[in-house]
């Protein structure tokens, strides 16, 4: 039995203690926004909060949450998509199928917080996410939006005017 | 929403109906209180209301608030196909852009109505340029049956409407009404002769060809999207497989006792000759008992095979008698050998997976008289069949659901593997659903890769530096003889000279004519299952194309750009994307002191690709790609942003091949997860600039165009920094790494 405090929201979980946080959120508290990737703590596609910093949830067992823990999963990131992060994800289409993009979010949302105005090296360093459609030159670009810095026209603009 | 309270409180088995579902319920109920998914099928987007929604035809249903939902039958796995199609009925609907929403039809819906929706298949780039002309037509007939509609409310001829938005109005009486006061009636009307179906011209488009915003990004931003391993039904069953690590051996035994008394653990189950899998209460559950189970295994014939001995065996296609050549013009050898200067050099690419994001998985549920599967495939219609034969029940009692995929990239298409492990489960547990799972160790260790390949070029020069002959031995595995042998015709399997064809006959020409010209292909298969990998065989023959041709130019010394163009007189098309990526890059022009360029032109799905890359090279063999610069003619562009994003993600997914590869040891795969498999991530990611130059005379694909030019541009700017070619990958084998 595991005491998970997710989203504001007390849980209590019967899961054996070795149990990956990740699989007691998706499993048994129910959340599947958070997504299995790789199980190694590796590609970042299980990225949650653990009291407002990234940790990949596929790699800690439910063990080492400790009571008073405070879990954040992309469900809670905020109440509506209204977070500067997934308002920036939309502006510009960063998704393609989408799957790694809880785990870039609420990687790019821990790295704001902890620095309001990252460099292009602050997000090579923290946005260590593996993403296979290849998004990264859009997560770059919005990470910068989110943080309210100007956004050159994307390149994706500059095609969409030749072809307009 | 009542649907979900009443399975709740009754926890019955979910009666799908086509106007009785729920999606993508969102799960955060409260306490431990599960929500259920339970997708879906047309209707599912029309579920509300349900009694007076409009099926104008089969594209298009119209609801009583005009909101119009567009019909898709093509898979989404990122790529975008679901917008484009949507804006393609919608130009043609005149409806308002605002008010469209999209539903997915099912196989077993397309089956019962003879393939009414065409083919479901989403692969080769053909998602859009194949079905384009169709889903139109389906757009501008609905169109003409609303206006009918109104005309017959209004006694008016049809030809004094005008519709603009969804808002059809008559100027003589000054009357107006919207698609949803009239669907009803319009869908009541006989279809318009096909014949009277007129296009819109595409200077005339206002919704197509705009980058427009994706229909299906909201819930990719806060968790709620459902993906095939999310779903959630009643009483679920969750199993994860393993598979002989060796292709080719088999499952001799294993000790269940040693996991039954594990938590969860319902059952541990061989399904066929070489698969073990455990089925419990929980994934994680079934995980953890599957790896402490004992398994004996048969590795077979290939249990000493490895990538020595893979290279061997290709090797001995380089020079065989046993090749067929495709193109034969002139005398190539023997050009070559009368040059005063000659080359010849031997490139080499391995193996590589696709390792899709979200691992292989499906949800089956086997009752007496239906068979369904929950799935994320590339082709639903392949699924079904497999579905069928697996489970005994007959096509029109099976049913395919597709979820989005988490990536599809080729690995979701043809071999149905994962319906029939999923089936094979299920049949142990009638009525109750089966969500089988792998581990991304299994699904490194389980896919159809990219063939290895190996190829011989050569060619001559003469004083003057003009080509006086090329002459291109390949030699690798065959997808056709893994996947299809019946393609193979006379025994010459063309498919793995793709982009060296002589032709535009499937869909790729070769860039360059010559008078001596000579390409070949000699078969040399492995025990390794092979598949097509975004791209395909383009990848590697882009890579010995290009990057040879840049070794060719410099033994000329000529100019890379220069010497290409002097063979592409009869290759317009071709020499146009050459050009605009050159000239957007701006080939010839000083760079940063240590930044150099290389250029690359191949040709693959229809589409005509070209690009420049700007690289350095530390003394430390660090490899920074800079920037890359695209052009693209696809003829016609309906969604440029989705465009430019294809030809973005394609770099990043061309560029993993620089830095990792499939190699084998033991007769199995050796890179188990991303620690072994690196793939590239963001810091290694390069600026990406587009050209689009829109022709629009013809429809070539997208998703997989540009992807076989990336490689090649960034090999031949490390030639142009370091001096030395590069001829085999990964850049590790040279003593480069990409930063």
């Amino acid at each position: 039995m595991a005491q998970l405090n997710i989203n504001g929201r007390n849980y209590e979980v019967n899961v054996e203690a070795d149990t990956p946080l990740l699989w007691a959120i998706r499993e048994q508290v129910g959340l599947t926004g958070t997504k299995y990737g790789c199980g190694v703590a590796q590609c970042g596609a299980c990225s949650i909060h653990l009291n407002g910093e990234v940790v990949r949830s596929c790699a800690l067992p439910v063990s080492a949450v400790k009571p008073g823990d405070r879990i954040t999963t992309i469900e809670g990131l905020s109440r509506d998509s209204s977070h500067p992060v997934q308002r920036a994800w939309a502006a510009i289409d960063v998704p393609q199928c989408g799957y790694c993009q809880s785990g870039q979010i609420m990687a790019a949302a821990a790295l704001l917080a902890r620095k309001p105005k990252p460099t292009d090296k602050d997000i090579d360093e923290a946005m260590t996410n593996i993403c296979r459609c290849g998004t990264y030159h859009r997560i770059r670009a919005a990470v910068h939006m989110a943080a309210g810095g100007k956004i050159a026209a994307t390149d994706a603009v500059a095609a969409d005017q030749q072809n307009a | 929403m009542n649907d979900m309270t009443e399975l709740k409180s009754s926890g019955q088995e979910p009666k799908i109906s086509r106007r009785k579902f729920l999606v993508g319920s969102a799960a955060a109920g409260g306490g431990l209180m599960l929500g259920f998914h339970l997708p879906f099928g047309i209707g599912s987007a029309a579920a509300q209301g349900a009694a007076a929604d409009a099926e104008v035809n089969i594209w298009v249903v119209v609801k009583p608030d005009d909101t119009c939902v567009i019909r898709i039958a093509r898979a989404e796995m990122g790529q975008g196909t679901l917008t484009g199609l949507a804006q393609l009925v919608a130009e043609e609907l005149e409806c308002d852009w605002k008010k469209v929403t999209t539903e997915k039809i099912t196989a077993g819906q397309n089956l019962a109505r003879k393939r009414a929706w065409g083919v479901m298949s989403t692969a080769g780039s053909r998602g859009i340029r194949e079905s384009q002309d169709y889903v139109r037509r389906g757009g501008a007939a609905a169109r003409m049956m609303l206006l009918q509609a109104a005309a017959n409310e209004w006694s008016v001829p049809v030809g004094e409407l005008r519709v603009a938005n969804g808002v059809i109005t008559h100027a003589g009486s000054g009357r107006s009404t919207s698609y949803g006061k009239v669907a009803g009636a319009a869908a009541k009307l006989a279809p318009p002769d096909p014949k009277g179906i007129q296009l819109k011209p595409v200077k005339d488009w206002k919704i197509a060809g705009k980058g427009l915003r994706r229909l299906d990004t909201a819930d990719k931003l806060n968790g709620a999207k459902v993906y095939g391993i999310d779903l959630k039904m009643p009483g679920m069953l969750h199993a994860t497989v393993k598979d002989c690590p060796v292709y080719g051996g088999k499952l001799v035994s294993f000790d269940e006792s040693k996991v039954m008394g594990m938590p969860g653990v319902k059952r541990v189950m061989k399904i066929n000759d070489s698969t073990v899998a455990v089925v419990a209460d929980t994934w994680w559950r079934a995980k953890k008992a599957l790896d402490a189970l004992p398994i004996v295994w048969d590795e077979g014939p290939h249990a000493k095979v490895n990538s020595e001995s893979i290279a061997k065996h290709l090797e001995s296609g380089l020079t065989s008698s046993d090749a067929f050549a495709d193109i034969d013009t002139g005398d190539a050898p023997k050009a070559i050998a009368a040059s005063a200067k000659k080359i010849e050099a031997v490139y080499s690419v391995p193996f590589t997976s696709h390792t899709t994001m979200e691992p292989m998985n499906c949800t089956v549920k086997l009752s007496p008289d239906k068979a369904e599967i929950w799935i994320p495939t590339q082709n639903a219609e392949a699924s079904l069949a497999a579905l069928s034969s697996s489970s005994g029940q007959p096509l029109e009692k099976c049913e395919v659901y597709v979820m989005d995929l988490g990536g599809g990239f080729g690995r979701r298409i043809g071999n149905q593997d994962v319906v029939r492990q999923g089936v094979a489960i299920a049949k142990a547990f009638p009525g109750v659903p089966v969500k089988m799972v792998w581990s991304r160790e299994e699904d490194q260790a389980h896919d159809f890769y990219r063939p290895i390949a190996m190829a011989r070029m050569a060619a001559g020069v003469d004083d003057k530096g003009n080509l006086t002959g090329l002459h291109i031995r390949v030699s690798g595995q065959s997808i056709n003889a893994f996947a299809n042998p019946a393609a193979i015709k006379d025994g010459k399997d063309r498919r793995q000279l793709q982009g060296l064809w002589p032709t535009l006959q499937g869909d790729a020409q070769f860039g360059y004519t010559h008078a001596n010209l000579r390409t070949e292909y000699a078969m040399r298969n492995t025990h390794l299952p092979v598949g097509p990998w975004r791209g395909v065989n383009t990848n590697q023959n882009g890579i010995f194309s290009e990057c040879f041709m840049d070794e060719v130019a410099k033994l000329a010394g000529r100019d890379p750009l220069e010497f290409r163009r002097a063979l592409m007189s009869e290759r317009p098309k071709h020499l146009g994307v050459l050009n605009a990526a050159a000239e957007k890059a701006g080939w010839g022009k000083p760079l940063p002191k240590g930044v150099f360029r290389g250029i690359a032109q191949f040709m693959g799905y229809g589409s005509y690709s070209a690009a420049v890359a700007e690289v350095s090279v530390s003394p430390k063999g660090e490899v920074k790609v800079h920037r890359c610069v695209f052009a693209l003619d696809c003829g016609n562009v309906v969604n440029p942003d989705q465009t430019a994003a294809q030809i973005e993600g394609s770099v990043a997914y061309g560029m993993t091949t620089l830095q990792s590869e499939i190699s084998v040891a033991n007769g199995r795969i050796v890179e188990t997860n991303f620690h072994n498999f690196r793939v590239m991530k963001i810091a290694e990611m390069p600026k990406v600039e587009v050209i689009l130059p829109v022709t629009g005379d013809f429809w070539g694909g997208v998703g997989e165009p540009t992807i076989c030019v990336v490689v090649p541009a960034i090999l031949n700017a490390i030639h142009a920094a370091t001096g030395k070619p590069v001829r085999s990958l990964p850049l590790s084998k040279q003593g480069l790494t990409l930063v």
